[in-house]
């Protein structure tokens, strides 16, 4: 399935800093960035536990937020691109 | 059933594979092209390559990512491979058949078997999508020629039989393969299997495919526990992946052979995308090499009803699906084997 990933996280202080540096390497190890802060990961729900479970652990529920979009295994209608940045579909051919 | 996964396919003579954290990534001039989480990818492959860094091989073999160099020609060159996973009590017991005459003969029959009739299929379509410009007669003579085989191979008692009847039916599918071919006819010929190196442009493009099929049998032998070295109908040789041969008979005709009559006959390649060099080898140029691969990508992603197990998957699977078939039969959870057939 195809979850889209987004966060805000307060960088007013230096381990928020910190915390959102943290908290964009998960995700990159994850899926790819497609807009700053917004990643689109295909993951399955064990993986996505996993990643859920280690950003839930970094930010801090206080001041930083998280939002998951569930764009299930059927997303490639549920997406459309304008613009720079195209990024690569995780489920085609890959060649470089 | 398990997810197929993507294949990522390095063409570019002078990339540099490396790894951060848990992506994989393709480096050209020490600059990042490409970043693949790895859990997204069942297989990485490389023409012809700069170099892999060590950590990401060690993360291959730690996420069960087959890492496999081709010559910029596409010929085999090795595969990173981890720990040997699975049962050691299903490879004894491989080690066991091979080593035994009768089930070894039994099990070629098979495989065999289904190569027959997968070619005849094949050579079948033909004749259905385009009866009026083939020859009608031959086809019809070969099919017919080919449909009595797996009864006389049912008689066979040992592995040089098998062999002998396997060969006459390659000879008889191959002769009649160029009739396969509608369009691009002239820049197509082809009269007969050859390699070492292909002398025609069928057989190099044959022979590409063959080698990415034998990367995905054996990767899948290998990921439900048997050993690709280890076969039936073909003999243990050094560095020769026997039983990934074998398990291959039956999937050619289907997964390699249709897929190059398809590219030649939608004009998808073309004659000027070979190279023939002085000693008459033919090899593929990169824009052919990449479009075939594409149209390889794509094909495996294509549904089938899988005839044995009735359940929808990716043609991609099938080779898993065979071996995991056969890792049951050499359990004893299953009769026999079930070799594939398509119709």
């Amino acid at each position: 399935m195809l979850v889209l990933i987004t966060y805000d996280v307060n960088v007013t202080t230096d381990l928020g800093k910190s915390r959102l540096r943290r908290v964009a390497k998960q995700c990159v190890n994850y899926g790819q960035r497609v807009q700053n802060s917004v990643f689109e990961c295909l993951v399955d729900p064990t993986q996505f536990a996993e990643l859920k479970h280690r950003l839930e652990s970094i930010v801090d529920p206080n001041t930083d937020s998280l939002r998951y979009y569930f764009l299930g295994s059927n997303w490639k209608n549920r997406v459309e691109h304008f613009g720079a940045k195209v990024g690569y579909d995780p489920e085609g051919v890959l060649m470089l | 059933m398990r997810r197929l996964l993507n294949t990522l396919y390095v063409t570019l003579p002078d990339a540099y594979l490396a790894c951060d954290g848990e992506n994989v990534l393709v480096k050209v001039d020490n600059e990042i092209r490409f970043r693949v989480p790895v859990h997204n990818l069942e297989g990485i492959v490389c023409f012809g390559f700069a170099g892999a860094s060590p950590k990401l091989m060690y993360l291959c073999c730690e996420r069960g990512v087959a890492l496999s160099f081709l010559n910029e020609y596409g010929k085999f060159m090795g595969r990173i491979t981890g720990n040997v996973s699975g049962n050691v009590l299903l490879r004894r017991t491989q080690y066991r058949w091979a080593d035994d005459k009768e089930i070894s003969v039994r099990l070629s029959r098979r495989f065999i078997a289904a190569k027959i009739i997968n070619s005849r299929a094949v050579l079948h379509r033909a004749l259905r999508d385009h009866g009026k410009v083939v020859d009608n007669k031959a086809l019809e003579y070969a099919m017919a020629c080919l449909a009595r085989m797996p009864e006389r191979l049912e008689k066979a008692l040992d592995g040089n039989t098998v062999r002998g009847i396997e060969g006459e039916a390659a000879h008889l599918y191959f002769s009649n393969f160029n009739q396969l071919i509608v369009s691009q006819k002239d820049g197509f010929p082809i009269f007969g299997r050859n390699r070492r190196p292909p002398t025609d442009r069928v057989n190099a493009l044959l022979s590409f495919l063959y080698t990415l099929l034998s990367h995905e049998v054996a990767a899948a032998l290998e990921s439900v526990g048997l050993d690709p070295q280890v076969g039936f109908l073909h003999r243990d040789r050094p560095g020769r992946q026997s039983l990934a041969l074998d398990v291959m008979e039956e999937l050619r005709p289907h997964f390699a052979d249709r897929l190059a009559v398809t590219l030649i006959n939608r004009n998808q390649i073309s004659e000027a995308g070979f190279v023939v060099k002085e000693n008459g080898a033919v090899i593929m140029s990169d824009e052919t090499r990449k479009e075939v691969l594409t149209s390889w990508q794509k094909r495996k992603q294509e549904e089938i009803t899988h005839p044995y197990l009735e359940e929808k998957i990716p043609l991609g699977l099938v080779p898993y699906v065979q071996a995991l078939l056969l890792a049951r039969h050499l359990r004893g959870d299953l009769e026999d084997y079930p070799p594939f057939f398509w119709k």
